[in-house]
């Protein structure tokens, strides 16, 4: 893979997490357990969604093949995205949703600040833009999660099942390939290693203050940065892209 | 539309009745995402979105586009910056009187958020979150009323 092939795979992955997890979030719209929660989750999907984008379009900038933001979200299949596999998975109850919120944006404010130091105009500008929505996401999805873990016994015991359940897909955002090596060696991208050491130790403080135990690192689940996906991705993408699908090119 | 027959200056004073969308006292320039405006064969104008996800990007850039074109200008240009990323210290002098007077609380470094109604210092935060992205709910403890309040970013 050339530098430039590594770039534009890179800048997809990062475009299909921000379109995935939004999609998720849509899912939600009007399910909100108050209306500061639907708020709130209304205009966070809004910025994934924005962020996805800005991603997509900068990515069809580097390809020159004149794709648009449009074709790569609905014009591509299952095993053409290259999102992160717990970011597919269903929403579950509010605590599911929350913690794979935290645990997602936690590591994603790290990656955008190691970004804006990459060595990708394009990428950094984006990055400059987006992190200080993700540091906003963040603060809210921390203080549930705190919440939640340090409230009732029922929403202790949830949130601590949903930490459980979800542990097993943090894995894969760690797991370094031949994109993240080639990312951070040619454009100057994330130290996944180094992002991962500052993800734990902020994990571990919110989790402690959650009164919530880190549960222990067994089998990770991967494959979703390379195509391998989930049985749930295929029904989210029929899902939003029925429209395209049914009637091609079709506006209004 | 060429230099000799318009100014910067005159799209400048055009864009000044181009209102936000969402916060319609606002105009573009008050809200300060007009980056630059540059006169040449081309009139070129570069604006920054406020919010990666904001839906009134594209409604803004058609206003612009109109404002200009009911002024005879042909040759539009529109860049969308994103570096550097728009911030609240953008919103002008005039823009944080006209959002007070329209009842929403201009963004505040400090946390002493002055009712817009009464003008209390006794006001607290409801809701992190509002009607936009942008706005969090707050209420006044002295006149009780509920009032917006744009968030620094």
């Amino acid at each position: 893979m050339s530098s430039e092939q590594t770039l534009i795979a890179y800048t997809l992955r990062l475009a299909d997490n921000a379109l995935i997890l939004s999609q998720r979030m849509v899912e939600l719209v009007a399910a909100g357990p108050e209306l500061e929660e639907e708020l709130a989750n209304a205009n966070f999907a809004l910025d994934f969604i924005g962020q996805a984008r800005m991603f997509y379009a900068h990515a069809g900038h580097l390809e020159g093949q004149g794709r648009k933001e449009d074709d790569f979200a609905f014009m591509r299949d299952e095993h053409e995205f290259r999102n992160l596999l717990m970011l597919e998975q269903p929403n579950g109850h509010f605590g599911d949703a929350l913690v794979r919120q935290y645990l997602f944006e936690a590591y994603y404010f790290h990656v955008l600040e190691a970004l804006t130091k990459c060595s990708d105009h394009g990428l950094v500008e984006i990055a400059e833009r987006a992190i200080k929505e993700v540091k906003y996401h963040l603060r809210h999805s921390s203080q549930w999660l705190i919440r939640l873990g340090d409230g009732t016994p029922l929403s202790h015991e949830r949130a601590q099942q949903a930490l459980n359940d979800l542990w097993r897909y943090t894995g894969e955002m760690f797991a370094v390939d031949e994109i993240d090596t080639s990312m951070q060696a040619d454009h100057a991208g994330p130290d996944l290693a180094g992002i991962y050491q500052l993800w734990r130790d902020d994990v571990a403080a919110t989790v402690a203050q959650a009164t919530l135990t880190l549960p222990d690192d067994e089998w990770m689940a991967s494959g979703g940065k390379q195509g391998q996906h989930s049985e749930h991705l295929g029904f989210i993408l029929s899902e939003m892209q029925y429209l395209q699908r049914s009637f091609p090119g079709a506006t209004w | 539309m060429v230099v000799d027959t318009c100014s910067k200056q005159q799209v400048l004073e055009w864009l000044a009745n181009v209102p936000d969308p969402e916060i319609p006292v606002l105009s573009i320039l008050d809200l300060g995402i007009v980056r630059g405006v540059e006169v040449d064969e081309v009139v070129t104008v570069t604006l920054t979105p406020t919010y990666s996800g904001c839906p009134a990007t594209e409604a803004i850039e058609a206003s612009v586009m109109d404002a200009l074109k009911g002024h005879g200008v042909d040759e539009i240009v529109i860049h969308r910056a994103l570096s550097p990323a728009w911030t609240t210290d953008w919103i002008t002098v005039e823009g944080r009187r006209k959002l007070l007077e329209y009842g929403i609380a201009p963004p505040s470094p400090s946390l002493d958020i002055a009712c817009p109604q009464c003008k209390s210092l006794k006001t607290e935060l409801v809701s992190e979150f509002g009607s936009t992205a942008c706005k969090a709910s707050w209420r006044c403890c002295d006149c009780l009323e509920p009032f917006e309040y744009f968030k620094c970013l």
